[in-house]
């Protein structure tokens, strides 16, 4: 097992307000709106070093998405800020209309995402919004893993043409990812090759799939870990060939169990190489209040889930 | 003056054909408020607005057009053709498959002319307060125009964007309301009243006029009046009257023909109050 570590914990959404902070830098078209949520989604830099290109829009967010695609009009790149529930189910209609089928080049850049939102409950944990999005022709879904790689994640898509949902989350968590990294959209990432089984995980499950992994190494186990951050458009060739050596996989997400990267991987695998798969994923239900550890482990998203559900997806793969 | 009173309505009429032509031709489709905005459509595309129809998605340097109220898309559809975006023919292709006049507008189809999908209502006015807040951002002093419909200011986003735009000074944005007082299930002040429409846009901070759409010297006053308060700190409103079903009798000030199909006979009957002044497509 390769070996991670890590110097500091931070938030991915302090990595969203880095790069859309040198995405301004570097792109004078790009602009950015937010829904009366400046601090929790970090981006003060940007306001401050560009006050003419950051739009106030107060507590509107159908409004915000509609600004934002004839923004984009005007040739601006715009980036909206909220949190993931008012990024995406609280604006679906106005997301599909005026940005999905107009093909508007609208970045909707989405905090809080998942359990690890934490003690404000439910109302704010969304976990269907990966599966709202990827139903979306023409919706690019990225959902990272660290600081480092939000960061890279968010100047990338300012260089990338067509509409994307970028998710990230609230919580502090270990920043192991490299600094200096070219974001692929679209690509995904080996953590570690290995052979016995494959684990595929996204978001904040990737640092668990790592804890995992040693876990695993421990038991004589030797996983193969990937970090699909790029929901849609699904690496599928990765996928396959990893597959194709282990011959079986857990699929590692904090979202429902339906309509994410899960399900996504499933359809790939039903349709090109039928193999048994394991799910680590909310199971069909709301969350709850609680500290984003307790959530985590309550809802089954905890690393011994993921060394559990190997030991099963093996067992049923005869391995 | 590009055009005369004269003139624009002959080319209203010949818009208000291509309305019931199209209809009837894919038996679907909203003729009511396509032929209340015929001459709004007209004075807009014909004279009032500065615009290449050598269509290009960013507009810049030129003034734009949303229609929120994307159903009304037959009189849409005939003014761009009319006014030279794409070839008149393809009017007979609307709501056909394979076409680019999709039943509600999109650019999907890449149809010159359209810059944002519209149908589901109450999005419009959002699009267009950014696309102004773009030419703002590109010093770029033309005009965003939008079109909505009285019935569609019942969807929650307009008012968003309706606060947003004074407290913003998007003083280069003039929004047309198509008000008919008409909608699916009858008349707006049954189904759920709008009050006064005036009084709620000025104590949301915006200039508003009035006008009556289906008054071509009216209309073509009033925008052009409209222009002249443009740049002033303020969104303009034009609270414009129209007749939902205009210029055909048996179709005029009824909710009914909102959403149905003229049949032959029907069609004949109406073609015969329109005077065919450019060629029919």
């Amino acid at each position: 097992m390769k070996k991670y570590t890590y110097t500091e914990k931070k938030d991915t959404r302090s990595g969203f307000g880095a790069g859309l902070l040198e995405a301004g830098q570097k792109n004078p078209e790009v602009v950015a709106l937010c829904a009366d949520l400046v601090g929790s989604l970090k981006m003060d830099a940007f306001i401050k070093e560009f006050p003419e290109r950051f739009f106030q829009i107060g507590i509107a967010e159908a409004n915000m998405i509609g600004i934002a695609a004839g923004l984009t009009i005007g040739g601006k790149v715009p980036f909206t800020g909220t949190f993931a529930n008012f990024s995406t189910g609280r604006v679906y209609d106005q997301i599909r209309q005026s940005v999905a089928y107009s093909n508007k080049n609208v970045k909707i850049c989405a905090s809080h995402a998942g359990l690890t939102l934490g003690e404000d409950g439910a109302t704010h944990q969304i976990l269907e919004d990966i599966g709202l999005m990827k139903m979306l022709p023409g919706m690019t879904v990225i959902n990272t893993c660290d600081y480092n790689q939000t960061k890279a994640a968010t100047i990338a898509i300012a260089e990338f043409e067509g509409p994307v949902y970028l998710r990230f989350g609230r919580p502090v968590i270990p920043v192991f990812t490299d600094p200096d990294q070219k974001f692929e959209i679209g690509k995904a990432w080996m953590v570690n090759e290995g052979t016995d089984v494959t684990i595929v995980a996204t978001g904040h499950m990737v640092w668990k799939a790592i804890e995992a992994g040693e876990q695993l190494a421990e038991m004589g186990i030797d996983a193969e870990i990937i970090n699909i951050h790029t929901i849609k458009p699904l690496d599928e060739a990765a996928i396959l060939k990893s597959l194709k050596k282990t011959g079986c996989v857990v699929t590692c997400e904090e979202h429902n169990k339906f309509g994410g990267l899960g399900e996504s991987v499933a359809r790939l695998l039903s349709t090109e190489l039928p193999l048994p798969q394991e799910f680590v994923a909310v199971n069909d239900s709301f969350g709850e209040s609680g500290t984003p550890d307790q959530l985590m482990t309550k809802y089954g998203l905890d690393t011994i889930n993921i060394v559990e559900a190997v030991q099963k997806v093996m067992k049923r793969a005869n391995k | 003056m590009k055009h005369t009173i004269n003139e624009l309505e002959d080319i209203a009429s010949q818009v208000r054909r291509d309305i019931v032509r199209m209809v009837h031709g894919c038996q679907s489709g909203h003729p009511g408020g396509s032929l209340g905005c015929a001459d709004f459509m007209t004075a807009l595309y014909f004279e009032v607005m500065n615009h290449t129809t050598d269509f290009k998605m960013d507009g810049i340097g030129e003034d734009i057009f949303f229609l929120s109220n994307g159903h009304i898309s037959p009189v849409f559809y005939s003014a761009l053709a009319r006014s030279g975006y794409f070839e008149v023919s393809e009017l007979a292709t609307f709501r056909k498959l394979n076409s680019r006049l999709q039943g509600h507008p999109t650019t999907h189809e890449h149809l010159p002319g359209i810059r944002i999908a519209s149908g589901s209502l109450g999005q419009g006015m959002s699009v267009a307060i950014g696309a102004a807040q773009a030419k703002k951002l590109n010093k770029d002093n033309s005009t965003v125009y939008v079109l909505l419909g009285d019935g569609e200011l019942q969807e929650g986003q307009n008012w968003e964007a309706i606060m947003y735009a004074p407290h913003n000074k998007v003083d280069n944005l003039i929004a047309s309301i198509d008000y008919n007082g008409q909608q699916i299930d009858g008349p707006t002040e049954k189904v759920l009243s709008l009050e006064s429409l005036q009084a709620k846009f000025e104590a949301f901070g915006w200039h508003v006029i009035t006008s009556n759409g289906n008054d071509m010297t009216d209309i073509v006053k009033a925008l052009h009046y409209a222009k002249t308060l443009t740049g002033k700190g303020k969104p303009i409103l034009n609270l414009m009257s129209t007749i939902m079903g205009n210029g055909v009798d048996f179709m005029m000030g009824s909710h009914k023909w909102h959403g149905i199909a003229p049949n032959d006979e029907q069609l004949a009957a109406a073609l015969a109050q329109l005077p065919s002044t450019l060629k029919d497509y």
